[in-house]
């Protein structure tokens, strides 16, 4: 895969999306997006190559569409009924959209972390457990290896092990945030959508998480949706700019943090934008 | 001088304070009143006997006075044709409390007060005097047999009574405090446990206690699936715009249509409309006379259910809109379909407030008697609908209610003063069923949400 695959005309109005992923394929191709919310529109025309297996930025001002763009990833849009969409996202080469896609499926394989943590009004284990209990897993032991594989890719075995049975909700809101990341990873999906996902916490679970999110990609693809700009450059093998629904540059991370193409890149990155 | 400031924080404290203190005195005073006259009807008061200055004698039991005159109980309707007397304190000469004056309830013709004089076995002995009253005494008890009494009013006019119309005897003048206290409790037991008898005024509301509650429960069972059914579909499944808001809208406009009203819906519909028609398919051998197109329990409760749909639907609307986004998203990112998620999410955590809609539902159906007047309740049925014989319930039978007993003893019956005691009792039992069956649905609503915690430490 190379620049090359971009159109003439994308690759003339962003030059900086010359994006080459010399060890890996890309995840997700979307191509020539554009949401709006009641007419109103969200994403312009957006194109970009998520790379497999490595950590993918979004970062931007507020309202700028990143997590309108992650959200049209796992299809959560389909709920609301005033989002209307156009151009195409490719998982792996097929079409998410297409019309023999199980939405439930696609979710199951593209996860997702929040904002705020949301564990459900359930056990640690149960919460777990939920999404590998819907995929029709019923033996008991089967199950307790799953949880227990879960809690320790998510780092958070040690701490609830002594009590699985615990109301989710009595842990901390970091920890209820490992939680939910095992819960996801529980499914065993492809791909790991995280919106914001440290902003509500303090910065030693922040820091937990980070470390997590940079082990993860070993197994899975991830995108991250960031405020953060010094979370986007730790983390992140790629960095995406957005800005006002439009992508305003698409580089490698370090390209993208030492040396952006771009004035209005250099102007948010510096902070003199925002 | 300082006017305190209206809109002032003191006047607003003041104001709110005073409201609410002034509607806990009003709730305390009605639970007061309807409970202690309720339950002092049961008490086996002394009867006094009275001699007049003109000579006259009178017995009865004293039950307040008025500018001079006093009021007595004085029973016996079937010699006096009243139950009730005024009599000026000033015109009394003598007041006594002969030990020997007996208080008997009859299954016709309401209480006798007097005396005993002679006693009939079955043997065919004539028993007179202390030995009359223990066989008598004894035959109370179930010891032993015996056929009629023989019995004078004070002013010396002799009654024969079969003991077999005797629903309960005894000498209040001879009993100490703990007599007095047994005699109170079988008292109210007998009003429990009894069938109506004499016109309603005297017995038990044994079958009004059976029939609300058996009504309440049958409303429950079909108004909890429809309310929950219909606020999950207009909340989770309809799509929303402007006619899911006009039926919620009319839905919360359901709730304040007069209860009258869905009586006579009831009527029409179930009794007449669906009733007539059941009849006509299944019951045709019995008509004329109607099976199901006559009012009966089943009408009652499907006409209560309609009443209290939307109590349901409101209560379960909300709960379901109280259970936050974060956690359909949650569970749909985790590959779950919109029913996964409903069944195990969102439903679980609207449990409670399902179950406070049902609670409400409850309480506003066992109290409504309007509805019911036309869609089957019966002023006297003394036959439970519950019973041996196959169907085993009898949906189709006429049934008695609290509330409409209530209402039959105080303005329908032949002596409404003589049952107004009797009505402040039928009042207590249904603030306490009403009471009772919130309890049961809070303590169940409580067991629920505990059920759901434990669900999560088990």
């Amino acid at each position: 895969m190379s620049a090359a695959s971009f159109s003439a005309a994308e690759t003339q109005r962003f030059s900086s999306a010359v994006v080459d992923f010399p060890s890996t394929s890309s995840c997700f191709d979307i191509e020539a997006l554009s949401l709006a919310y009641e007419g109103k529109p969200a994403l312009r025309d957006l194109t970009l190559r998520v790379p497999r297996h490595r950590v993918t930025a979004f970062i931007g001002p507020s309202g700028c569409g990143k997590s309108t763009l992650l959200r049209g990833l796992n299809r959560l849009h389909d709920l609301n009924d005033q989002v209307t969409r156009n151009g195409h996202i490719r998982l792996e080469g097929q079409d998410i959209h297409g019309r023999d896609v199980d939405v439930a499926e696609l979710r199951r394989r593209v996860g997702m972390v929040f904002q705020t943590p949301n564990p459900f009004p359930m056990s640690i284990y149960e919460n777990v457990a939920y999404g590998v209990r819907l995929q029709g897993v019923k033996r008991k032991r089967e199950l307790d290896e799953i949880v227990e594989w879960a809690l320790q890719s998510a780092a958070l075995w040690e701490e609830v092990k002594a009590d699985l049975h615990a109301s989710a909700w009595t842990l901390s809101g970091g920890q209820q945030q490992r939680l939910v990341i095992a819960r996801t990873l529980a499914v065993r999906p492809d791909v790991l959508l995280l919106d914001e996902p440290a902003s509500a916490l303090d910065p030693i679970s922040t820091l937990k998480i980070e470390e997590l999110i940079r082990g993860l990609k070993s197994q899975l693809t991830l995108i991250l949706v960031t405020h953060n700009m010094q979370q986007a450059a730790r983390v992140s093998d790629y960095t995406a700019f957005l800005h006002a629904g439009e992508l305003v540059e698409y580089a490698p991370t370090d390209t993208l943090f030492t040396n952006p193409r771009l004035r209005r890149t250099e102007d948010y990155i510096t902070g003199r934008v925002g | 001088m300082r006017i305190p400031r209206v809109g002032g924080d003191g006047v607003w404290r003041w104001l709110s304070g005073a409201c609410v203190a002034l509607s806990l005195l009003a709730v305390v005073a009605l639970l007061v009143l309807v409970v202690t006259r309720g339950l002092a009807h049961f008490w086996p008061a002394d009867i006094e006997q009275l001699t007049l200055d003109d000579g006259q004698r009178i017995a009865g039991i004293a039950r307040g006075s008025e500018a001079g005159e006093q009021r007595y109980f004085t029973a016996n309707r079937d010699l006096d044709g009243e139950v009730w007397r005024w009599v000026e304190t000033q015109a009394i000469e003598r007041r006594e409390t002969p030990p020997e004056l007996l208080y008997a309830e009859r299954r016709d013709w309401g209480p006798f007060i007097g005396r005993l004089t002679a006693l009939e076995t079955p043997a065919g002995e004539r028993l007179q005097g202390a030995e009359a009253e223990r066989r008598l005494r004894r035959a109370l008890a179930g010891d032993a047999e015996v056929t009629t009494l023989h019995v004078r009013n004070v002013e010396g006019r002799a009654l024969e009574v079969e003991f077999a119309q005797v629903a309960s005897l005894s000498w209040p003048n001879r009993m100490d405090i703990g007599d007095k206290l047994a005699a109170w409790g079988h008292g109210v037991w007998r009003f429990l446990s009894e069938a109506p008898s004499d016109g309603n005024t005297g017995g038990g509301v044994w079958p009004a206690i059976f029939g609300t509650l058996l009504m309440v429960i049958l409303m429950s069972l079909v108004v909890t699936p429809f309310g929950v059914l219909a606020a999950l579909y207009l909340n989770e499944v309809a799509r929303q715009g402007p006619l899911t808001r006009l039926v919620r809208i009319a839905v919360r406009n359901l709730a304040g249509v007069p209860s009258i009203v869905y009586g006579v819906f009831g009527l029409g519909v179930f009794v007449y409309g669906l009733g007539g028609h059941l009849d006509s398919w299944f019951f045709a051998e019995r008509l004329p006379s109607p099976t199901f197109g006559t009012g009966g329990l089943l009408w009652a409760s499907l006409t209560l259910a309609l009443l209290t749909l939307p109590v349901v639907i409101v209560a379960t609307e909300e709960g379901l809109a109280r259970v936050p986004v974060a956690l359909r998203e949650g569970s749909l990112a985790l590959g779950a379909t919109r029913f996964e998620t409903l069944r195990r999410v969102v439903v679980p955590m609207a449990l409670p407030s399902m179950l406070t809609g049902v609670i409400l539902a409850v309480a506003r159906a066992a109290g409504e008697v309007a509805p019911l007047m036309l869609v089957g309740v019966a002023k006297l049925a003394p036959e439970i609908p519950v019973d041996g014989e196959f169907p085993y319930l009898h949906l189709d039978s006429k049934f008695m209610h609290l509330g409409y007993h209530l209402f039959d003893l105080g303005f329908a019956s032949r002596d409404a003063e003589a049952a107004m005691p009797l009505v402040f009792a039928t009042a207590t039992l249904l603030v306490v069923v009403i009471v009772v069956l919130n309890l049961t649905a809070i303590i169940l609503r409580h067991h629920l949400r505990a059920r759901h915690r434990a669900l999560e430490h088990s």
